[in-house]
C-alpha cells in the first residue's frame, strides 16, 4: 500500500484486493452487538471538506469511529478558510493538532496531492473536483463483488464483468475513479453519454464509448447511474432535463433489458425522474442502499490498512 | 516480507506460502505427523474429561494454524461422544498489541455459530503459545462478542517465554526453546503434512 489514498488508478491490483479482502471481514462484523474495533485508539482522524457533503463525511466518520480513532470535522462553512485560510495553513494547523489522517474532499482537483506535500499524516481523498474519489470506487467494486458472487468468499477480481456507466461522465470523478479500478480488477467499461458530457480526451481511456443506452443495455452486468451535476454545469450540455431523461435516464421499460442477474448502482445523491426513475430506484436490483452500507466498510479497510500497521519508514521493502 | 509474530510463527493468513524456502538446513522435526495425531487425540479426551462430556463447549481457532486444530479436534471430540462438537474461528488481528511494530496486516476470519458465545465455554485453540499476547487478544475479542461461561485454552506447543500471566488448559507438547529459535507448526490443511520444526529460522526480523 502506499502511504496516501489519492486515486484510484495509483493502486495495485494487489492493493485493491487487500482492500475489499478487508473490507470484506470487517463488514462481517457490522452485525456484531458490539460494533467497535480498538485497533485506532489514540489516533486522530480529521474530516476536512471544502466541499458540501453528507454521505461521505458521514461515512468516513462513522469507519473512523468504530475502529476507535478520534475524529475532527472541519468544514470550511464558518470556519477559518470562509476567512481567506490558504489550504497550506490549513494544513499545517491540522499538522500542529497531530492529525494521523485527512480525509480530505476539495473542489479543486489536485488538492489532496498537495495536502500530501505539506503533512506528515496519511491522506486520504474522499473526492477531488474533476479528478478522483478512490474509495467510492471501491466500494462500487466491494457491492459488484457480493452482489455478483465473484467473491462470495471474500476472493477474487471482477475478471469479465461488464460495467456500463451512464451519464456526466465529463464532470464525474466518480467515473474517473471506477473506470480506473474496474480495469485494474479485470472489468470491462462501458461509457454511455451525450457527445457533451464526455471528455475530449476519452479516446484515451481504456473503455468502450457509446451513445446508444439500448443497446448497450442487454449486454451489461452492471449499470451505474451517475448523477446529473447541475452545480458544475457552466455551460448547455444538454436541451432540456426531460430529453435527457428520455434518452440516457434508466426507467422501468430499460430495466427489463437489462439480463436478469444484472445490478443497477448510484452513487448518490439521486436525481429521481432524472437520470433514474424512482421505482428502478427501489426495486431489489437497486444498490443503492447497499452502497452506502459498504461504504462504511471499505472506508473502515482503507483507514485500517493505512493507519493500523507501523509507519514506513526506513529502507523501502 | 515475513515477519515473525509473537508465536514464532507466521500468523498472516496471506503468508502461507514460501516460508519453507526461508528455513534451509538448522531445522529439527521435533513432532512428525503420527505424533501430531496422538497429541491431538489426547488433548480431545482431555477436554471431553474436564468438561463433563462437552456440553455447551464451543472451539474457536486462531487463524492461520488454530482453526484446522480446532476443526480437528471438534471432530475427534464428536466421534468419541457420538454427537456434534461445535467449533469456529476468532480473528484477533484487530486487538493485537503489535500493530504498531509492523506494517498492516492481512485479516483472518471469525466465524461463530449463529447462537454466539454467551454462556459456552470457550476452548480457543492455536498452534504455538509463547508470549501469550495473541492470547490476551483473543480474550479482548471475545469479551466483544458476548459473555461465555468461561474460557480455557489449548495449544499443539507450549514453547514457553511468556510475557503475561497465561497458561495454557491442554498442551500437546512442551518445548523448551531459547527466544533466538523459532519453533514452526505445519498442517496437512495449510502446509501440505503435520510436523512441528525447531530451528533457527533465517528469514526472520526479530
Amino acid at each position: 500500500m502506499n502511504r496516501h489514498l489519492i486515486a484510484a488508478a495509483d493502486l495495485s491490483r494487489d492493493d485493491a484486493l487487500l482492500i475489499l479482502d478487508t473490507a470484506e471481514e470487517l463488514a462481517r462484523m457490522s452485525d456484531r452487538p458490539i460494533k467497535k474495533l480498538p485497533t485506532l485508539r489514540g489516533r486522530t482522524v480529521v474530516n476536512l471538506f471544502f466541499e458540501d457533503s453528507t454521505r461521505t463525511r458521514i461515512s468516513f466518520e462513522a469507519a473512523a469511529k468504530r475502529l476507535s480513532a478520534d475524529v475532527i470535522n472541519f468544514s470550511a462553512k464558518g470556519s477559518s478558510v470562509a476567512k481567506g485560510e490558504s489550504l497550506k495553513d490549513t494544513a499545517l494547523t491540522l499538522e500542529a493538532m497531530g492529525a494521523d489522517a485527512v480525509v480530505i474532499r476539495h473542489d479543486a482537483s489536485g488538492a489532496p496531492h498537495r495536502l500530501a506535500g505539506w503533512i506528515r499524516g496519511h491522506v486520504i481523498n474522499a473526492g477531488d473536483g474533476m479528478h478522483e474519489h478512490p474509495t467510492q470506487a471501491l466500494l462500487d467494486a466491494f457491492t459488484i463483488r457480493r452482489r455478483l458472487g465473484g467473491g462470495r468468499s471474500g476472493a477474487g477480481g471482477l475478471d469479465g464483468v461488464r460495467v456500463t456507466i451512464v451519464g456526466d461522465v465529463l464532470h464525474s470523478r466518480v467515473a474517473r475513479s471506477n473506470i480506473a479500478l474496474l480495469n485494474i480488477l479485470g472489468a470491462g467499461v462501458t461509457l454511455v453519454a451525450p457527445p457533451t458530457l464526455l471528455p475530449i480526451a476519452v479516446d484515451g481511456w481504456s473503455c468502450e464509448v457509446s451513445y446508444d443506452l439500448d443497446a448497450v443495455l442487454p449486454k451489461s452486468d452492471v449499470i451505474m447511474m451517475l448523477r446529473v451535476q447541475r452545480e458544475r454545469m457552466t455551460a448547455a450540455y444538454f436541451p432540456s432535463v426531460r430529453e435527457y431523461s428520455r434518452r440516457y435516464g434508466l426507467d422501468a421499460g430499460r430495466m427489463a433489458m437489462l439480463p436478469e442477474h444484472a445490478i443497477v448502482m448510484h452513487p448518490g445523491p439521486m436525481n429521481r425522474g432524472v437520470e433514474i426513475a424512482a421505482e428502478v430506484a427501489d426495486s431489489p436490483r437497486s444498490t443503492i442502499v447497499e452502497q452506502v452500507a459498504n461504504g462504511v466498510s471499505v472506508r473502515m479497510a482503507v483507514l485500517y490498512l493505512l493507519l493500523g500497521g507501523a509507519e514506513l519508514t526506513g529502507e523501502p521493502r | 516480507m515475513h515477519a515473525r509474530t509473537d508465536d514464532g510463527n507466521t500468523g498472516d493468513g496471506n503468508t502461507g506460502a514460501g516460508q519453507d524456502g526461508e528455513s534451509p538446513g538448522s531445522c529439527k522435526r521435533v513432532l512428525e505427523p503420527a505424533e501430531v495425531r496422538r497429541v491431538l487425540t489426547r488433548i480431545a479426551h482431555e477436554i471431553l474429561e474436564r468438561t463433563h462430556g462437552a456440553d455447551d463447549i464451543l472451539l474457536l481457532g486462531i487463524p492461520t494454524r488454530g482453526v484446522p486444530l480446532a476443526q480437528r479436534l471438534a471432530g475427534r471430540a464428536a466421534e468419541f461422544e457420538g454427537r456434534p462438537v461445535p467449533w469456529g474461528s476468532l480473528d484477533v488481528t484487530m486487538y493485537r498489541d503489535d500493530l504498531r511494530l509492523r506494517p498492516a496486516r492481512a485479516l483472518g476470519r471469525t466465524e461463530l455459530p449463529v447462537d454466539g458465545i454467551d454462556g459456552k465455554t470457550i476452548v480457543i485453540v492455536d498452534d504455538v503459545l509463547y508470549s501469550g499476547r495473541t492470547v490476551r487478544a483473543a480474550l479482548d475479542a471475545l469479551t466483544d462478542l458476548g459473555r461465555p461461561r468461561s474460557v480455557q485454552l489449548a495449544v499443539l506447543v507450549d514453547r514457553g517465554h511468556r510475557e503475561l500471566p497465561i497458561r495454557a488448559d491442554y498442551v500437546g507438547k512442551n518445548l523448551p526453546t531459547s527466544q533466538r529459535e523459532t519453533v514452526r507448526v505445519h498442517l496437512a490443511e495449510t502446509d501440505g503434512e503435520d510436523a512441528v520444526l525447531l530451528g533457527e529460522w533465517k528469514g526472520a526480523l526479530a
